[in-house]
């Protein structure tokens, strides 16, 4: 049956179809040109998709970026390479490699290319790159960086990438510096008039004015989780530097220097700290949480695994605490620059003990921002670390997303935080009882009243705050944080399930998953194999996980880590039967594509 | 002996400080630390440091880690709230703490073991950011909750309970906070109360990071023969290298500062800090001067105390970080949101 479904993994490339990647040496400065080329073709109105596939090195090693554009707005990774632009020696041979048959090579023809390296089926398009550049610039420095700009002239001839966006773009970004302004748009005109006068322009796959992006923005998800951290007010940060998380602060830093500066004092409405190493960051964000500031830290896994100590006293102790984690590819150091969601039971159950915690899922730097200020509200509600689970794709990819809105009626939930008048106004006051419905005491904060004062431990207390080492008063309060953990449920934010008629079976997934999976579902739906889908976004699960599970006779979790995380929450913390559950595992280290997830999917639905 | 519970009711005749409190106002609950241990006379001086400070008990945040030490700030000041939290953390957290409330008055609890061991990089960073803090080392060289293992303080050819000699170098908090640039560092003995109560007020006043290492013997592991940090071997070895007054603000015009020899640091609020009396040469300003003072004496074997080494001109946290003068937990969600007409415009830049 499925020989019929396996018909080729892609249309042929069209106008406003096609992918393209580039390979470049790391810290050559080919990444404005690469962010020029995404720009450009964004505001040339096209959806577009930028996949930066780099190295943790600062320069000398491989780096690759791979564009996609799609008219139809399918934004995850593409597989397959119309056009490769091969600007890297080291290279050459896997980057001549993946190009699909029948596409295009774009290399420096500077210096001839090994005929081994040729295949009949790829185009090769040689432009003189250095020679031209080396002729047309004086600094050694220059030749090398307008080398990457006079390619994205070349793409602008290949591709009919609009000139006049271009420029439009470089004088945004150059307009007070004329000399590098000059340089630029030599550099541009170079590869533009070499490509045009040589070959057929465009390729028969190009771009073409579209009206798609509408007032769409294109960022990138630190940037926005760093949006929502400001809009949350958060006054503390304290980090350690980590990628692919230090972008979150560097943008926080930049915002609040922005924002927050006090027009009359010039002081800062704010206190960034960088931390000498994770186990201090958190434990400032305690700290300032505890004294009645909303904190902050951002991270990634290393980091989550340092403080895992602090993270179960805030837990235990019930101290709000953000803690943004941006995973990357484990376990020990693993691979820095690539993208996983390997920290999900992890943060799920952070520290020694019995501890659980309430993790956010988001998808695109849209939920990174709507997600950052959720956090806030929830650890201040539930007195409680929350987790949000970002990812190296979302994080430091250029996504395209509808424009973010704010409400200016928004005002935070502080959870239940006494005043000094409250607290004048009761007999006694006890840190964690009377609890209200959702298990949540009172808490006090420093410098309020005396009455309020409270000796805040990580050691076993009773309902309380008293130290006690009696089990059943030990026992009481542990049942109390089980039962609050549960009540967040109904605010984390709720799962987006998309019913198809005639599904089968369904397909769960989570976070930068999400891309794919929706290109992927469709794609099984034209092949007659339509399936329900549901996107978690907040642990603890709540009962419409629950039923989307009981409801299917078998459920895809699509994830990307070897050992299926998410899948293994779920047979933990619902009642799904372990064997209705069925993986996809993707863990490679680069973004999901929607081709993983049909072949995935088709290979065990045949089996 | 410890108890559990203390008598409520305060004798009428007890004096009374600027706030109208006793010093009963400043205590906290029963010690259960062991009969005669060095940390309960600690205690003693800093309930008395704050009530002569007439400090407002709901004004102070004390902050602990995890140790005998850090059980002690329930014992003092039971008004303001504590925060005990895992070993070795407490810098951070009073860090985090002191970012989001420079009003308060934060007093952290340490011991050797907490700090010099567990804890060295969050003390050592605490110093370099100069966090306002008075930090507190009740040092006594060895593990008590966990019976009596060496710690990083325990002197070479230091004897164990058991007998077995310490052969490693001990770390010295005091001379390692002059090397790292701390600002305010003091040594003292739990037993000399006398000198460690203005000691711990000039901590209070001073802007910044306030080392105290108290060696405070502990009368179950450490206190026999053949150690070095014993009652006994401790007053034996003391050698007071400077005395010091405390004179706050108010006071200042009945003080009399005069004596030859002697010093004066005038502290941000006013109060001043009045060496009376220190070695010809020494100069509790001078850090290469103290250093070389503490190398020359350390050969000896001497416990140096006093207050050390004081400089009150280095920017705190605070300033550093140019910080609004109200703290970060109060200034209302308002002024902290930018609003959606700013979102609008900050988008601009990214179409």
């Amino acid at each position: 049956m499925h020989d019929v479904l396996r018909v080729p993994a892609r249309n042929q490339p069209a106008v406003n179809d096609f992918a393209l990647k580039l390979a470049n040496v790391n810290g050559t400065g080919s990444a404005s040109a690469n962010g020029l080329l995404m720009q450009a073709i964004f505001r040339m109105g096209i959806p577009v998709t930028g996949k930066n596939l780099f190295p943790s090195n600062i320069q000398g090693l491989p780096t690759w970026y791979e564009i996609r554009v799609n008219k139809d707005g399918y934004g995850a990774r593409a597989l397959d390479y119309d056009l490769m632009v091969a600007m890297n020696s080291q290279t050459y041979v896997r980057d001549v490699r993946e190009v699909r048959s029948g596409g295009y090579l774009m290399y420096d023809s500077s210096w001839p290319l090994d005929p081994e390296l040729l295949r009949n089926d790829v185009t090769f398009l040689g432009v003189p790159l250095a020679k031209m550049c080396n002729e047309s610039f004086a600094e050694p420095r220059e030749r090398i960086l307008m080398k990457n700009i006079a390619y994205a002239g070349a793409l602008c001839a290949a591709l009919d990438i609009d000139m006049g966006v271009v420029d439009e773009l470089l004088g945004e970004k150059y307009g007070r510096k004329k000399a590098l302004l000059d340089s630029n748009h030599k550099a541009l005109k170079l590869g533009y008039n070499y490509t045009r006068d040589n070959f057929a322009c465009p390729l028969p796959f190009h771009l073409a004015k579209m009206d798609a992006n509408g007032d769409k923005i294109l960022i990138d998800g630190n940037t926005a989780t760093a949006l929502g951290c400001l809009y949350a007010g958060a006054t503390v940060a304290a980090w350690y530097p980590i990628t692919p998380s230090t972008s979150v602060l560097d943008a926080f830093k930049a915002l609040c220097e922005k924002y927050r500066r006090d027009p009359d004092t010039g002081k800062n409405n704010f206190m960034i700290i960088q931390a000498e190493d994770e186990l201090s960051a958190i434990g400032m964000v305690l700290g300032a949480n505890w004294n009645g500031a909303r904190a902050f830290t951002s991270t990634a896994g290393p980091g989550i695994s340092l403080m895992n100590e602090l993270i179960g006293l805030a837990y235990y102790a019930e101290i709000p605490a953000v803690i943004i984690d941006v995973q990357r590819v484990g376990p020990s150091t693993g691979m820095p620059t690539r993208t996983q969601q390997g920290d999900v039971l992890l943060s799920a159950y952070a520290s020694h003990g019995d501890t659980r915690h309430i993790l956010l899922f988001p998808s695109s730097p849209a939920e990174c921002f709507e997600f950052a200020v959720k956090s806030f509200d929830l650890a201040e509600h539930f007195q409680t670390p929350v987790l949000m689970l970002s990812d190296l794709d979302i994080g430091m990819n250029d996504w395209v997303i509808p424009r973010l809105k704010w409400d200016d009626s928004f005002r935070p939930d502080r959870g239940k935080v006494l005043t000094a008048e409250e607290l004048q106004a009761m007999a006694n006051y006890f840190r964690y009882s009377p609890e209200d419905q959702d298990h949540v005491a009172a808490r006090t904060l420093p410098g309020v009243d005396s009455k309020g004062s409270f000796f805040i431990r990580g050691s076993g207390h009773n309902k309380l705050g008293g130290y006690t080492e009696i089990p059943d008063e030990y026992k009481e309060v542990m049942d109390r944080l089980k039962l609050k953990h549960q009540a967040s449920a109904k605010y984390v934010p709720a799962p987006i399930i998309h019913n198809r008629p005639g599904a089968r079976f369904g397909v769960l997934s989570s976070g930068g998953c999400d891309p794919a999976v929706r290109e992927a579902l469709d794609i099984l739906e034209e092949r007659g194999v339509p399936a329900d889908y549901l996107r978690v976004r907040g642990f603890p699960f709540d009962k419409p996980v629950e039923e989307f599970l009981a409801s299917h006779e078998f459920t895809f979790v699509v994830e990307q880590n070897r050992d299926a995380q998410l899948k293994a929450l779920l047979t933990l913390e619902t009642p799904v039967p372990k064997e209705k559950l069925r993986s996809v595992l993707v863990y490679g280290g680069f973004p999901l594509s929607a081709r993983h997830v049909v072949d995935a999917i088709l290979d065990q639905i045949e089996n | 002996m410890p108890s559990i519970t203390k008598p409520v009711a305060a004798h009428p005749s007890l004096q009374r400080n600027e706030l109208g409190l006793t010093i009963r106002d400043y205590e906290g609950s029963m010690s259960t630390l062991c009969a005669g241990c060095g940390h309960d006379s600690i205690t003693a001086a800093i309930i008395r440091a704050f009530w002569e400070m007439s400090t407002p008990p709901h004004m102070i945040a004390k902050l602990s880690g995890i140790g005998c030490s850090s059980k002690t700030p329930t014992y003092f000041v039971g008004g303001a709230h504590g925060f005990n939290s895992a070993h070795g953390r407490m810098p951070s957290i009073a860090t985090g703490a002191a970012a989001a409330n420079r009003d308060l008055t934060y007093i952290g609890i340490s011991g050797d073991g907490d700090s010099l061991s567990i804890g060295i990089g969050q003390m050592v960073h605490a110093i370099r950011r100069n966090v306002r803090l008075l930090y507190v080392i009740e040092n006594n060289g060895v593990y008590g909750l966990t019976k009596g293992q060496f710690s990083a303080s325990a002197d070479v050819g230091s004897k164990s309970k058991r007998g077995e000699p310490n052969r490693m170098e001990p770390i010295d908090p005091v001379r390692m906070a002059l090397s790292l640039g701390a600002t305010f560092i003091a040594r003292s003995f739990s037993g000399d109360k006398e000198q460690l109560v203005p000691i711990l007020k000039a901590g209070i006043a001073h802007r910044g990071f306030a080392l105290v290492d108290v060696i405070s013997p502990c009368v179950t592991f450490n206190d026999h023969e053949g150690s070095t940090k014993s009652y006994l071997q401790t007053r034996k070895h003391l050698m007071q290298a400077t005395e010091t007054d405390f004179v706050p603000p108010a006071r200042e015009i009945l003080a009399n500062i005069s004596s030859e020899g002697s010093t004066s640091v005038t502290m941000h609020d006013g109060s001043v800090v009045n060496f009376r009396r220190v070695p010809e040469g020494y100069d509790p300003t001078d850090r290469s001067k103290v250093t070389a003072f503490l190398d020359h004496h350390m050969k000896t074997g001497e416990v140096v105390t006093g207050l050390l080494y004081l400089d009150e001109s280095s920017q705190d946290m605070h300033e550093l970080s140019n910080s609004t003068e109200v703290p970060l937990a109060h200034i209302p969600f308002e002024t902290l949101c930018p609003g959606s007409k700013v979102l609008d415009e900050f988008q601009e830049e990214y179409r």
